[in-house]
């Protein structure tokens, strides 16, 4: 199989979807034009597909989300870019109140909203506070919206073709530090299901649930463990909501603790949902108390050694794991 | 025209009878006064256009062709309502006569109405969405981003503003300085018209070179048309921020007198045909509380349906299950 970086994972995926659904649409701010959105990432998109499916929106975030739900309601499948997942929030409403409720309050008049939003998100790379946040948590509180956070260029495609043909809304969320990521990637046509973990390492000792980027760091962790003697079994959501609990539950029924992991804030996180629903479903199975790993309380900060300080790294994770084997 | 604003008269004094004797949940906001407004804004649509209606919507939709009955038993919370029960007065839909699903986030209607627009535009139709919103909301700033991007790619959308004088709980004139909200158009480079909302002929007029202007690929315009609410926010509000007299003041411009009035001077109608009409529209309102006091209730768990597209069970084998009391 072919390697390629996870963002030409990405415009694969949005590309063949274009030309197999015509009624596929592109909006992002500077999705058009030469620049194609600041990360380029739909970039000669435009070319391909013209101006009349690829659009290059005003900076109007909260406009350009509703306008793609009318769009969606009335047959056709949009994609929209919030290039920054902190930016997310200014169209909050329009996701939260208009995409996620429509159907239901409608009494299913309004037979779907085939709605993607892909965002980027993520610390790391110096941004600051309102450039940096993981914000899935927020969104799996809304019934009717879906969210997955691939991290890899092979999951990434999968999942955004998977997105694009739910008749849903569905968020995915990208991370920053993974735009250069390579990965094996099938040519053409294939999906990963949204709603499906996928254990990425398996081990006998300890699961870690880790979220987006953090699976990577989970497994350069699992890496160092192994020369301890420690297998650890890293278990990816891939989609945060729904979540699949059958593969998480199954996992630590196996290893009998658990690691969560993510860069988002403990409280009220995915990790706390997974812990909850590990100790609903699987209790006796548990032999120590489970360990959250996730960024500390406080807004994402610019200075490096501070964001560092702020963001869960491999030290981090093989300490949590050393300290869950302990009890 | 003239049996429609008797017709949401009507309603909207039944409505407020029940809701006082307890005959429904929630809070139920009436459009007394307004009846001109909505009726001549819709009557210059075709059936297959669309209206995006607000929380204060039963008058847009009964005049953009919802069944009475239907938007009654709505608002008992029954299952042969509009929405099956789901959505209640705020959010009353009916897909088949063009009305968008009720949005009760002020301004939030906007951009989904200019998606709808967007997507007729795509599809090569002339229809053409009609948004209503009131002054409170024309602040919101999805409005204005709404507008903006509408006008800029030229949405066969009409903005279609009601200023009431309240918002919500004070006078429009704590919300904002203009004396006419039209001039706002200017700032998007669409059109901005005024017009007396309590004159039905003068809408209608107004209205039907705004919907031309968007079916003939002219692009938005605005309307502010200058009504009165006699009723409070909500049915029960005791009104302590109302402007002394200033009722009195507007039922001498009462929409459906003025307009009874000049029928009768012009020999259009006759004091008999009058009655008639309205001993029709008096029985077709009681067929409706009937219909909806006899209706059934949904079963509780019904709520779990329709979440997420295709998710109908039950519910959706319930759609459009009521027929007898059409327009």
């Amino acid at each position: 199989m072919r390697e390629i970086k996870f963002w030409r994972a990405f415009q694969e995926a949005v590309s063949e979807e274009m030309r197999s659904d015509p009624a596929v649409l592109y909006f992002g701010e500077d999705a058009g034009g030469k620049v194609g959105g600041p990360f380029a990432l739909a970039k000669g998109l435009q070319d391909e597909f013209g101006t009349g499916r690829v659009y290059d929106t005003p900076d109007s975030e909260a406009a350009f989300v509703g306008l793609a739900v009318g769009l969606a309601a009335s047959g056709f499948r949009p994609i929209v870019d919030i290039s920054f997942m902190d930016f997310t929030l200014v169209a909050m409403d329009q996701i939260v109140n208009m995409a996620a409720k429509l159907v239901y309050m409608s009494g299913g008049q309004v037979k779907r909203i085939p709605l993607v939003i892909h965002t980027m998100a993520g610390a790391g790379r110096r941004a600051g506070a309102q450039h940096s946040q993981s914000l899935e948590a927020w969104f799996a509180q809304v019934p009717g919206l879906k969210i997955a956070a691939p991290s890899n260029p092979y999951d990434l495609k999968g999942i955004m073709k998977s997105a694009i043909r739910d008749d849903n809304p569905v968020i995915v969320m990208k991370h920053k530090a993974m735009l250069g990521m390579k990965g094996d990637v099938p040519e053409g046509d294939y999906t990963v299901p949204l709603g499906k973990a996928s254990v990425k390492r398996e081990g006998a000792d300890v699961t870690i649930v880790a979220v987006s980027q953090m699976v990577n760091v989970a497994l350069q962790a699992a890496g160092l463990l192994a020369g301890e003697g420690i297998e650890a079994e890293v278990v990816d959501p891939v989609t945060i909501s729904p979540l699949d609990t059958e593969t998480i539950v199954d996992s630590v029924r196996k290893t009998g603790r658990l690691v969560t992991l993510h860069e988002s804030y403990k409280p009220c996180g995915i990790g706390a949902e997974i812990g909850a629903v590990v100790f609903e479903e699987c209790f006796d199975f548990l032999q120590a108390p489970l360990v959250r790993v996730a960024s500390s309380f406080n807004p994402f900060p610019y200075s490096p050694g501070m964001e560092d300080f702020t963001v869960p790294d491999v030290s981090r994770v093989v300490e949590a794991v050393r300290k869950v084997l302990k009890n | 025209m003239y049996s429609m604003m008797h017709l949401i008269r009507r309603y909207e004094s039944r409505t407020s009878e029940l809701f006082k004797s307890g005959k429904f949940p929630g809070w139920i906001h009436v459009c007394i006064g307004q009846e001109a407004s909505v009726t001549g804004a819709c009557f210059a649509l075709r059936d297959d256009d669309y209206i995006s209606p607000t929380h204060r919507g039963h008058g847009q939709c009964l005049a953009k062709g919802m069944s009475p009955a239907k938007a009654m038993a709505e608002l008992y919370g029954k299952r042969t309502g509009s929405n099956l029960g789901r959505g209640g007065s705020m959010h009353l839909c009916d897909m088949e006569k063009g009305i968008l699903c009720g949005i009760a986030i002020l301004g939030a209607g906007l951009p989904f109405a200019a998606g709808v627009a967007m997507a007729e535009k795509l599809k090569g139709t002339d229809r053409v969405a009609m948004a209503f919103f009131g002054e409170g909301a024309s602040n919101e700033g999805i409005v204005h981003e709404t507008m903006n991007l509408a006008s800029l790619w030229s949405l066969p959308i009409v903005f279609f503003l009601e200023s009431n004088q309240y918002a919500e709980l004070s006078h429009k004139s704590f919300h904002h300085k203009l004396d006419t909200l039209a001039r706002r158009a200017e700032g998007y480079g669409m059109p901005g018209v005024t017009v007396d909302g309590n004159d039905v002929l003068e809408v209608y007029r107004v209205a039907g070179e705004a919907v031309k202007r968007a079916r003939e690929g002219g692009g938005p315009t605005l309307i502010d048309s200058i009504t009165c609410r006699l009723h409070g926010h909500y049915e029960g509000d005791p009104q302590v921020y109302r402007i002394p007299g200033d009722r009195d003041e507007w039922r001498k411009k009462d929409p459906i007198d003025r307009f009874g009035k000049r029928m009768l001077e012009e020999g259009i109608l006759t004091d008999e045909e009058s009655r008639e009409i309205i001993a029709g529209i008096d029985r077709t309102i009681e067929d409706a509380v009937a219909y909806a006091e006899e209706s059934p209730y949904p079963d509780p768990e019904e709520a779990l349906e329709l979440v997420y597209a295709g998710q109908g069970g039950r519910a959706r084998s319930l759609e459009g299950g009521e027929r007898r009391c059409g327009r």
